[in-house]
């Protein structure tokens, strides 16, 4: 019985036997992108067949770790627990880029307002409470500021999103790091939490005096106010797709072409550079079993980071600075099935 | 199936002497067993998957406010205490309501208008909770804040259910949002109940020299007593695991108060929030412990309520037809 339906299978797969299928979870935020991918590499590599279900980065993480996927994605990358459980089989290929802006309910206030970090660490931690403060006034003068009170409103959903912001405030506020820390959900000491960026948005545009960080991407889509945060050179920048690019090129200068890309690009060095952006990234075993399955995916990966990074912007996503391209390059070679690489065969 | 099974000796009809009896007997067997079956599966899944954060946090999990996913620290009391507060605060406001619908549809109203308004009131069961949630966020709250909360503020202001600043998001936004949601179960339920409620009692109780009212509320509601508290934990089971329209509305914070002015958190809101993004075994495993929280509460309000309708249905027959 068994034997004769396995017969059977076979049988109906044998005409497909040249296309490879290629599972992959995870992260919700890059997954407009990683379908518009997928649906334009297959228009001209019919011999694969992409399919990627947007569960989130844990989902992503916990189904790539227990080989249920060909290959996963996150906004956070795995903690060294959590590779050390796989043992190391895991590669963190960087994408795109994303970033978050700090979104505010002032309607008085018809200019972009300027935070400094500190600001932005003590609002979040609920010891600046009132927009009339002398430090947010000292960053912005001209001016005029309510004497309303803050509102702090967070996501409720574990997100990447949040990843971002807190790994920001971590880096900027010592007393942020020990006391709240980053993750994709946090114990926040203050706030509404909502749920999405569309949310965090309905939140805010609710609640007068309020502020909120969302994705630029979609803060961009909705039009809203968004503040510049001042960066590490000293500057106060605009989020926008460019500044964040080149957050990834000042962080560069700390790496190299063999080290970690699990690396956090927040608060990075360089005049243009917007602080409060990272990588996202598909996750990659180091050795796969099937070789035709790792060649097909190597391809599909290598295509995404050269000719699929044009295809970025246009969706609301920084592309990843061209420096980063032979990088990449030298960590999909070092993929193996059955201890050859498979790029040989995959590059073209 | 067993050929030595004991028969119920009153339906010998039913006992199988050829093969498809049996079979149809099996099959049904199977079928009235296998709900039962996937409760416990459901059970034993939950209890599995939180047996990490169960062996770790031991009972300090119900007590501890806590819940830090960075540290790996968590206690889920502010959501068990949102859960129950917000679900008996829906309840406050619905069964009066939702009573009074039903009373009005079945007693008072002109024959004409009965079909029309149970039907739009049903509707709302109809409506999805996300659509709720929106309307919450961008109607029911500025009007909670114009025109609610201050008035509410001036006469009861001094109590320790109304301190603090209203952001919007707070417990009394998720109970009435809850209460909106509820009210069409306890309404159509109610009025089922009351509709079986025989004419004879009624005709009692007026041609004792009651007022309509006074037959109401002394004939007809005490009789369909049993149904109405049905009707009522029918909605309280729903009120305890709605998650959509109250994750958006409650504030999502995690923090025990008695203010309903104050953003709270409830147990099906924070499993949906946080499940998908959560990274380490043990949060995974803490949030899987307040999903069989939850299933036990549910579980145990419902049994109370059994119990409850039990009691009082002692001496009634409409109580247990509606149910």
């Amino acid at each position: 019985m068994t034997k004769f339906s396995l017969l059977a299978l076979a049988a109906l797969a044998a005409p497909a036997a040249a296309q490879v299928k290629l599972n992959g979870a995870g992260a919700t935020f890059p997954n407009i992108i990683y379908q518009d991918w997928m649906l334009t590499y297959n228009q001209s590599h019919s011999d694969a067949q992409l399919n990627y279900q947007s569960i989130g980065s844990g989902g992503g993480i916990r189904q790539f770790s227990d080989g249920t996927v060909d290959f996963g994605a996150t906004d956070a990358p795995m903690k060294d627990s959590a590779i050390a459980a796989i043992n190391g089989n895991v590669l963190h290929i960087p994408t795109v880029l994303g970033g978050d802006v700090p979104t505010y309910n002032l309607p008085d206030v018809k200019a972009t307002l300027k935070f400094t970090p500190d600001v932005l660490a003590d609002i979040f931690l609920g010891k600046l409470t009132k927009w009339s403060d002398a430090r947010i006034a000292s960053a912005n003068p001209g001016v005029k500021l309510p004497d309303a009170d803050i509102v702090v409103v967070h996501r409720s959903d574990g997100s990447g999103t949040t990843f971002i912001w807190t790994d920001y405030l971590s880096k900027v506020s010592p007393e942020w790091e020990q006391k709240v820390g980053r993750g994709p959900s946090v114990n926040w000491p203050v706030g509404l939490g909502g749920k999405g960026n569309e949310g965090v948005t309905a939140t805010v545009k609710q609640t007068p005096g309020a502020i909120g960080y969302v994705e630029l991407g979609y803060a961009m889509a909705n039009q809203l106010p968004a503040g510049s945060v001042r960066n590490k050179a000293g500057k106060f920048i605009a989020a926008s797709l460019e500044s964040i690019t080149a957050a990834a090129a000042g962080a560069m200068k700390d790496m190299g072409p063999t080290t970690d890309f699990r690396v956090s690009i927040t608060n990075p060095d360089g005049d243009a550079a917007y602080p409060v952006a990272s990588f996202t990234w598909f996750l990659l075993h180091r050795q796969y079993d099937d070789a035709a399955k790792a060649a097909a995916l190597v391809k599909f990966v290598w295509w995404a980071e050269t000719q699929g990074q044009a295809r970025a912007a246009p969706l609301g996503y920084a592309p990843l600075p061209k420096q980063l391209g032979p990088w990449i390059e030298v960590r999909l070679k070092s993929i193996t099935a059955g201890g050859k690489s498979v790029w040989t065969t995959a590059a073209r | 199936m067993d050929d030595g099974s004991p028969v119920a000796p009153d339906r010998p009809a039913l006992v199988g002497r050829n093969a498809v009896d049996r079979l149809y007997r099996a099959a049904l067997t199977g079928l009235a067993l296998s709900l039962p079956l996937l409760l416990v599966a459901l059970l034993a899944e939950l209890v599995a998957s939180a047996w990490p954060a169960i062996t770790r946090f031991g009972v300090r999990f119900l007590w501890t406010s806590v819940w830090d996913p960075v540290a790996g620290v968590f206690g889920a009391a502010p959501m068990i205490f949102g859960t129950l507060a917000s679900s008996l605060l829906a309840l406050l406001f619905a069964v009066p309501l939702a009573l009074g619908v039903a009373i009005y549809l079945t007693e008072f109203s002109p024959k004409w208008l009965r079909q029309p308004v149970a039907f739009l009131v049903e509707l709302l069961a109809a409506i999805p909770s996300v659509v709720y949630g929106l309307w919450g966020i961008f109607v029911l709250i500025p009007f909670l804040r114009g025109y609610v909360v201050p008035p509410l503020r001036g006469v009861l202001g001094w109590t320790p259910f109304l301190q603090g600043v209203f952001y919007g998001n707070s417990l009394l936004a998720g109970g009435v949002i809850l209460a909106i949601m509820i009210v069409p179960y306890i309404a159509a339920v109610s009025r089922e109940v009351l509709l079986a409620v025989p004419s004879s009692q009624r005709e009692a109780a007026l041609g004792m020299g009651a007022t309509r009212w006074e037959a109401v509320w002394t004939a007809v509601v005490p009789y369909g007593r049993a149904g109405l508290i049905g009707a009522v934990i029918l909605g309280l089971g729903r009120a305890l695991g709605e998650t959509m329209a109250v994750t958006m509305l409650i504030g999502n914070r995690h923090d025990i108060g008695l203010s309903v002015l104050q953003p709270a958190y409830t147990m099906a809101a924070a499993v949906a929030n946080e499940f998908s993004e959560a990274t380490t075994n043990l949060y995974l495993s803490a949030l899987f412990e307040v999903g069989l929280i939850l299933f036990v509460v549910t579980v145990v309000v419902n049994a109370l309520a059994r119990l409850m309708i039990w009691r009082v249905a002692r001496g009634t027959a409409v109580g247990s037809r509606a149910l």
